[in-house]
Formats: C-alpha cells, structure tokens, sequence
C-alpha cells in the first residue's frame, strides 16, 4: 500500500465493519434479461450482450464517501440504484445494513429503505408540495404526525441552511437550494446510508463546489456511509475516501483518489486522469521533508491538498511549513523544493515516511 | 344490393342492433329501473336545491367560486354574465340546465376517473380500451338519443344517460394520460421513500397528473353542456327546450337568446373548473389570493383554529396527513 497515504484515515476505514456488500453484481434489461439469467445460472460467459452492470464486486465500510465515477451509459447509476432495490439484479447479490438483496424480498426492501436515504439528479422534488412538506416526505409515508414530521424536517431544513424557506415551492428556489432540499429530505428519516445520483450535475460550476463543501462539512458531523455518483473527476478527487471507476457495466479500479490519478489500472482511467489537478490530489504528507529538523511555526494539515500548502507558503512569506497530523504531532516541513519534488515524481514510485 | 365492391351481400347490422335492444328491452327491465331512479332521484335534488335557493344566494356563491378560481375579473364577469341571463328571463331555464349538466358530469367522472386511473397506470390498459373511446366520443351524440328514449322514455333520465355516454371519454384520456405523463423519476422517488402502491398513488402519481385530471373534468362539463342542449330533443328542460322551440317557431332572436344564454354558463363552468386546475403557485401569482374574499375566509377560520390549539382552548381534532 505505497499509496496509501491519508494520514492513517483509509486504515482505520478498514477497520470498521462493511455495510454494503456487492457480490458479483449482474443486471441485463429487458429485453433479454431472462436468458442472460439463464445462462449465468448455467455459468456461461456473457460476453456479447449489452449488460448494464458485468460482475461487480465491491465493499463500502461505515463512514464511508465512495464515490462511483463513470461516463453516461457506463452503469453506474444502475449499481447504486441495486444498492436500495429500485433496481432488482440479474444475477449476483448485494448485502445492504442486514437485508440480503434480492434473497429478502419485498419486506427486506421495506426494512432497508427508511435506512437508505437517496437523492437525485434532477432533485425530484414534488413540485405540489411546499420546501418543508418535501422535506417530511419520507415521514409522512411512515405515518408520523403531522406535528412530529413538520418539527423533525424544520430542524433537518436548518441542517442544511435553508431555514425561511419552509413555505416556498421547489420552483421558486435556485437549484443549489432544490439540492439541499433533496439531500434534506433524505437526512430527515436519519439513514445509516446516503445514496446520491450526481447531485451537482444540473447545478452551475460555482454552486457545485458550495454544495461539494456543504456535503463534506455535514460529512464530517454526520459520519454517514455515503455512496455517490458523478461523471466529474473534480468531483470525485474532491469527495471521496475511495472512487470506484465503472465502464461499460465492469468496476476496473477501486482505490483512494490518488491511487486512481497514478496508478490508473486501466488505459481509459488513464485518459480520464491525464489533466487533473495534482495540486487537489496530492496531499501535503506526499510532499514532506521529513530528513531536515527544522521546526517551522507556519502549520498545514498533513491530510490538506497539496494547493493548501502551496497558497500558504505564498501568502505567509516563511521558507518552510510544518505538516501536522489530526492530533497536532509535526510529521515533517513542507518546502519549496518538496513540493516541487511532488508536483514532479510519479507518485506511485514515492514512498512515504511513516511519521516518527 | 349485391353491388358493394366485395360482391357481398349487406350485413344487416341494423336489424341486429334492434334485435339485441328489444331482448335488453324483455330482459333487462329491472336494470333500467334502478339507472332510472337513481338518475332521477339525483337530478330532481339538484333541480329543486336550485330552484329552492335564493338568486341573490347563487349568484354569490358563484362569484365568490369565480373570484377564489380566476380572479376579480372572472368574478366581476360572472356577476355580469348571471345578471345578463336573469334579465333574459332565462334564470329558471338555465338552473334546469345547471342541474343536467352536474347530474350528468358527476355521474360521467364517477366513471371516468377510476377507469382513467386504471387505464392510466398501465399502457397496456390504455390501448384496449382506445378503441371503445374512440367510438363513444366520435359518434354523432344525436345517435344515442334512440336507444335512450327506447330504454327511459322521455325526460331528465334519458338526456343524463346520453349525456353520460358522450361526455365520460375525454374524462378517461385525460386522466390516463395525466398518470402517464408522471415522469418515472417521482416514482422512483416514492419508491426509494418506500411508499406502497396506494401512497404512491395518492401521494406522488395523482397529485402530479391532476392539473391533466382537472383538464379532464373541465372537458367532461363542457361536453355535458352541449350534449344537455341537444338532449332537450327528447324532453329535456331547459335551455334547450327554449333553443328547439324558437326553431320550430322560427324565431331568430328567442333563438339566439337562448344560445347566448349557453354560452355565457359555459363561459363561467369552464373558467372556474380551469381555475381549479391551476397549481398552487401558479393560482398565487395570477388569482392573488391574498385578495379573494373565500380564501380570506378560510385563512381566518383557520388562523382561529391554530390560536386555539395554541392556546389550549378550543379542542381541535388532530390534522389528518395531507
């Protein structure tokens, strides 16, 4: 695990226990789902049809942010949408919380979908009902009162910033404001598991990167298991603990958004990387001097993207910074020169100093 | 007539269809009974509900209806249109019309929207029954008026069945088609929320196909209306009765009169239940609510209601789910 350098975070996830499990996941559409059934029942290849999702194996732990990143048509939107059964596989299973899917059946569905909260591309809000009547949508389907439901989705509305607006429709919103109202909707039941159908796709590129720190702010308050899914490399290097990278229906790679950036397991990953931003990707831990004593007072979080170290070393005028961990221990100086080294070696061939 | 371009000799459908009508008409008495007396009892209520209420009474309310659906100006019309017909003489003519009209377009929808709803959710549904609604809707309605008379005489009955055959289709389309029109992502939304099949239904699938629906109910009354004019042709009353005695008569103006008579009722059926089809937000930008003297009425009533419960006075049963 050369690569594998966010400060200690991606070992304690592996540490938590997986609450959803993919397992050689098929999913054919009609027409022609139940040959393909058959065959794979049989153990045949299925090579020549156009299957949305082909043998897909995955874990996701608690706390999780995967980010599930593929072109239109790849799948990706079919493996989430397995994950809380709007969409039954061809062959394969999925464990989601405790609910065997499909095994469980109809009232496995009915156990799990309260603790799948899912929000959607287009928003998919009702666009007869007011903000806080969306918001308490989900309440409302479980029967709680309608005191209960409107006092849990005002509270769930302040959550995401957009307290006042109760008594607006969807249409009078911006669609950064019909986004936050979709992803409140979703936190009101309280789920274990977000799932998000590109949320930032119908959204302009200044609100998405608003909604993108939103998402991760409350992230870091709510510790949800979250499953999302873009087409946008920005979003994924952005958000995500892991990117799962989907192309034509086959996970080719899983890994930290470095790993994805260099060592892309796959030619068409590859392309996809080419111009990323190394400055977001690589973290400042990737780019410390850990040989000099020096002890600079100037401190950058060890787990910040690189850029971060850049625009201070810039701003503060000082030859050095001190990379620290969560717990404030230095875990070596940031210079110049090492960042540059950074900016320059393939990662994949530098290995990193554990902190002393 | 062996001279039809297949060689064949005619089909005598004709005889058929009076063959089958006199064995409903042996057979199927006690069927007819019970359509007869329902249909009767319920316009007769309708009728005399009408008739037994003051003018002045009727004329607020549908102005107030016609102020809360479209507006001070539709209210202002309305008031205007009602006085015109009172002033033609032809208020009595017009509540029997009235009466027809909603007998006959409660009884259509009462039948139109569970089939429109059935249909709607289900392509398959729809295309079966195409073919039936094609045929009720496109056949000449003056066609119907046989087999009415021949099964419940003359009168109200036979004008509302008639009027009930021809105006129930448009009723089913455009439910069905408001359903379809729901767009699949708020389903899937309903079902990613859990919502079972009737939730669905209620909450997500008929709230989004209404404005579609009410386009429906819209269509059903206009419909009604003109099929009740004709219907005066085997003894309905109103209007109609006044529009086919001035034909007899040949009497230009009482003929136009009572067409204009029509037209301005349909005008104020058709921008009220119009109204009614509006969403909510789009009524609170063009009807400006704050100003309708109705819905000023119900916030006050309501607001009354909420200090109360606040207030722990007044005992308030518990809302129901919206």
């Amino acid at each position: 695990m050369a690569l594998d350098v966010r400060d200690g975070r991606a070992e304690r996830l592996e540490d938590r226990d997986v609450v959803i499990s993919v397992d050689r996941l098929w999913k054919v559409y009609d027409p022609g789902e139940q040959e393909a059934r058959e065959a794979l029942a049989r153990g045949e290849a299925l090579e020549d049809t156009s299957a949305a999702l082909r043998d897909v194996s995955l874990d996701v732990r608690r706390g999780e942010l995967l980010v599930v990143m593929g072109l239109s048509g790849s799948g990706k939107s079919t493996l989430v949408r397995c994950l809380n059964g709007l969409v039954a596989p061809t062959a394969g299973k999925a464990r989601v919380l405790d609910v065997e899917l499909p095994d469980d059946g109809a009232a496995g569905l009915r156990r799990l979908r309260p603790r799948v909260g899912m929000i959607f591309q287009s928003f998919g809000l009702l666009p007869h009902r007011t903000v806080l009547s969306n918001v308490a949508f989900g309440l409302e389907l479980r029967k709680l009162s309608a005191r209960e439901r409107d006092e849990r989705a005002a509270q769930t509305l302040e959550l995401v910033g957009l307290s006042g607006r109760e008594d607006s429709y969807p249409e009078e919103l911006s669609g950064g404001q019909q986004q936050r109202v979709g992803l409140a909707r979703a936190l009101t039941l309280d789920p274990d598991i977000l799932l998000m159908d590109e949320p930032f796709s119908a959204l302009d590129a200044l609100i998405r990167e608003d909604l993108r720190r939103e998402i991760l702010e409350l992230q870091e308050r709510l510790h949800k298991t979250i499953v999302l899914i873009t087409h946008d490399l920005a979003d994924a290097v952005a958000l995500a603990d892991r990117i799962a990278v989907v192309h034509d229906g086959r996970l080719l790679q899983v890994g930290t958004p470095a790993e994805i950036c260099f060592a892309p397991a796959h030619e068409l990953i590859e392309r996809f990387v080419q111009h990323v931003d190394r400055l977001s990707v690589v973290r400042v831990e990737q780019a410390v001097d850990s040989q000099t004593t020096d002890r600079p007072v100037v401190r950058v979080p060890a787990s910040a993207p690189l850029g971060e170290a850049v625009r201070m070393l810039g701003e503060s005028d000082v030859p050095a910074l001190l990379a620290v961990d969560t717990d404030g221990h230095g875990v070596g100086v940031v210079t110049a020169s090492s960042v540059m080294r950074a900016m320059s070696a393939p990662l994949g061939a530098k290995s990193t100093e554990e902190p002393t | 007539m062996t001279d039809a371009f297949l060689g064949l000799p005619q089909v005598p459908l004709d005889q058929w269809v009076e063959d089958a009508t006199e064995w409903l008409l042996a057979n199927g008495e006690g069927v007819f009974d019970v359509v007869s007396s329902v249909i009767g009892t319920v316009n007769d209520k309708l009728a005399s509900a009408l008739h037994g209420s003051p003018e002045w009474l009727l004329v607020a309310i549908v102005v107030l209806l016609a102020w809360e659906f479209v507006g001070p100006g539709g209210a202002l019309l309305t008031f205007l249109a009602l006085g015109a017909i009172d002033n033609l003489g032809l208020w009595s003519p017009m509540l029997d019309t009235l009466a027809l009209t909603l007998t006959s377009a409660l009884l259509a929808l009462a039948i139109a929207e569970p089939v429109g709803v059935w249909a709607g959710l289900r392509r398959r549904r729809e295309e079966s029954l195409r073919p039936v609604l094609d045929f009720m809707q496109t056949m000449p309605p003056y066609v119907y008026l046989i087999p009415a008379v021949m099964f419940f005489g003359l009168g109200a009955v036979p004008a509302v069945v008639s009027t009930v055959i021809f105006a129930t289709a448009p009723a089913i389309r455009l439910t069905a088609l408001g359903l379809r029109q729901v767009p699949p992502q708020m389903v899937e939304v309903g079902m990613a929320f859990s919502a079972t099949r009737w939730q669905m239904l209620r909450k997500v699938q008929l709230p989004l196909a209404l404005p579609s629906i009410l386009a429906g109910v819209n269509q059903c009354i206009m419909l009604s209306l003109s099929m009740v004019i004709i219907a005066s042709l085997i003894g309905a009353k109103g209007l109609g009765e006044n529009i086919i005695f001035a034909i007899t008569q040949v009497q230009v103006g009482a003929g136009l009169v009572g067409g204009l008579a029509v037209v301005m009722l349909a005008i104020i059926l058709d921008r009220i239940t119009h109204g009614m089809g509006l969403r909510p937000l789009e009524r609170r930008r063009r009807v400006r609510l704050w100003k309708s003297p109705l819905s000023a009425l119900v916030r006050a009533i309501k607001g009354l209601a909420t200090h109360a419960r606040h207030s722990g006075g007044l005992p308030v049963t518990p809302r129901r789910a919206a």
